[in-house]
């Protein structure tokens, strides 16, 4: 069940979530009560192995699917979110692309081009506004799909309500040069925006750098392990987060080994 | 070459500074957008040009093709290998076209055919967009008409000639039918397997971007088929003009007016090879037109602003 928080004190809230697919004996249990809490305007990075589920928590929490038991609030009413591909429409420019979601939102055609704007100028991308997708360089494309994720985000709820980014490894499909800068230009977003981020990841080093909390979840059925505090680690801390972070994950998929 | 010892720590890329609260150094945000421009720069895919050669190569080479096959035509006919009624030159056929259009019989001919074939198209394309859409989004529908759309493509729409005389005499019904029957379902089966081919990402998307069922048609699943659709309705014009004139082969009668169909059936009946392949040659040129003036240009914008550079 996904219901609107009145207070916001929490951007999103997971209470004993199950998901099950499939029903009988051939029943796979993706998820089997996740228990999470994200705070506005916080940054937490979902990792794990592939087969953790944490694709599907993110789809639950974006309302792509329902769970089979447990709850899920949000403090907005529409989440903004990113997949793995930019996911463009091909017959649409940049430009119109960010603006999509403001049209589907009835917004006003001048306040429409005002916000399209602003938000291709926020990830550096001001002056392709009238280009095709296929024009577009990977990067660029994922920056596209960002700021048209904001505009979902931002105006789905009138900017009343505390927002929410939805990322599914984003950058994952990058190149590792394109990866690094699109993983500044982020932070960069996410402080300009005071939006909470919660990103799926497989990446240690990514998550490490970019989260405030990494959350890592087990795998068959998808349960929380362990959480770690990252906010503001630098240097020989931050690479030691990493390698303990690392150790206990190699643990949990070495467990699938039997 | 340059080198550079790296103390522990400083060489992991970008972390730290840019953290919650701390604020960013002014170098390093300069850096990072400079970065960013560049690798924008240097990952663009190069847009392609080199129009001017292309439209040489569109223009001129299927002149030459014509102008090779009449030199050919010229050389078999003057070497007498079948008689004239067979195999006539080419400037008789010619004389043939130049004679209809001098005396403007060639405008009725082809107002009669191609505004029939026009009208015909049209109601195929107001009959077949839904039932496509329908198809394409009702299962239970699809398993049960399926079979039938593309059994019905496969099968002649001459072969409906008789039926649709029968049905409503000698009349433009009997023809609208034929052609209907021929162009309704390419038209419908091209916009299913626009829709088929939709990538399932993009509806996803629609939806959290905040589209609901007909949002999600008109701002996603329409423009997403319109490939698939485009190539259909060029499929049905050509289905439409191919059922056209078999209908008014077959089917003459005065009350019908005279169109190409019926100018190639007098060809036919006065046994004058010249005025047959004069009519073939006004039948093709009118498919070839419409295709190249209307479906050729159409299919190209659609395909150029979505990146599907292979069409020419």
């Amino acid at each position: 069940m996904t219901a609107t928080l009145e207070a916001t004190e929490t951007a999103v809230r997971l209470d004993g979530v199950r998901k099950t697919f499939g029903s009988g004996t051939r029943a796979v249990t993706a998820l089997d009560g996740i228990d999470l809490r994200v705070a506005p305007g916080e940054f937490v990075c979902l990792l794990g192995a592939s087969g953790c589920g944490k694709t599907t928590v993110l789809n639950l929490i974006a309302g792509l699917d329902a769970p089979t038991s447990g709850e899920i609030e949000l403090s907005t009413t529409r989440p903004a979110v990113m997949f793995q591909e930019a996911a463009l429409m091909p017959w649409l420019t940049a430009a119109r692309n960010v603006e999509l979601p403001l049209r589907l939102a009835r917004v006003g055609k001048s306040q429409r081009e005002a916000r399209t704007r602003e938000l291709l100028d926020l990830v550096r991308l001001g002056d392709v506004g009238n280009k095709r997708p296929h024009e577009l360089s990977g990067g660029m494309r994922q920056r596209v799909a960002l700021a048209r994720a904001l505009a979902s985000a931002l105006d789905g709820n009138r900017g009343e309500a505390a927002s929410l980014l939805l990322m599914d490894e984003p950058f994952s499909a990058l190149d590792a040069i394109t990866r690094d800068v699109l993983q500044g230009e982020l932070l960069r977003v996410w402080q300009a925006t005071g939006t909470a981020v919660v990103f799926v990841t497989h990446d240690v080093r990514e998550a490490v750098r970019l989260g405030q909390r990494v959350v890592l979840l087990s795998s068959k059925p998808g349960r929380v392990v362990q959480e770690w505090d990252v906010d503001g680690l630098t240097g020989s801390d931050e690479l030691d987060a990493v390698d303990r972070i690392n150790a206990r994950l190699r643990e949990v998929i070495s467990s699938h080994a039997a | 070459m340059p080198r550079e010892v790296l103390d522990d720590g400083a060489a992991a890329p970008g972390h730290g500074p840019e953290r919650n609260g701390v604020a960013e150094h002014p170098q390093q945000v300069a850096d990072s957008s400079a970065v960013e421009a560049g690798l924008d720069a240097l990952d663009t895919p190069p847009s392609g040009s080199g129009g001017r050669r292309n439209l040489v190569r569109a223009v001129v080479s299927p002149i030459v093709a014509i102008i090779l096959t009449v030199i050919l035509w010229q050389v078999l006919w003057s070497l007498a290998l079948w008689p004239e009624f067979q195999l006539p030159a080419p400037q008789d056929v010619w004389a043939q076209i130049w004679k209809v259009v001098r005396n403007g019989d060639v405008w009725e001919f082809l107002w009669v055919s191609v505004h029939r074939a026009v009208i015909g198209f049209l109601i195929s394309v107001a009959v077949a967009t839904p039932l496509g859409l329908v198809l394409a989004k009702v299962p239970l529908i699809r398993a049960a008409f399926g079979p039938l759309i593309s059994g019905l493509q496969s099968l002649p729409s001459v072969a409906w000639v008789p039926a649709a005389v029968l049905w409503f005499g000698l009349t433009d019904g009997a023809i609208y039918t034929v052609v209907l029957l021929g162009a309704v379902p390419s038209i419908a089966s091209g916009l299913v397997s626009g829709i088929d081919q939709i990538p399932p990402i993009l509806p996803r998307v629609g939806k959290v971007l905040g589209a609901g069922r007909l949002d999600s048609a008109r701002y996603i699943l329409l423009p997403a088929a319109l490939p698939g659709y485009l190539a259909g309705l060029k499929q049905g014009w050509a289905f439409s003009w191919r059922s056209l004139m078999a209908a008014e082969l077959i089917a003459t009668s005065p009350q019908l007016g005279f169109g190409l169909g019926q100018y190639l059936h007098n060809g036919m009946q006065l046994s004058d090879m010249s005025m047959v392949l004069a009519g073939i040659f006004l039948i093709f040129l009118v498919g070839v037109g419409i295709e190249l003036a209307v479906f050729r240009p159409l299919e190209r914008t659609v395909l150029r602003a979505r990146g599907l550079t292979g069409a020419v």
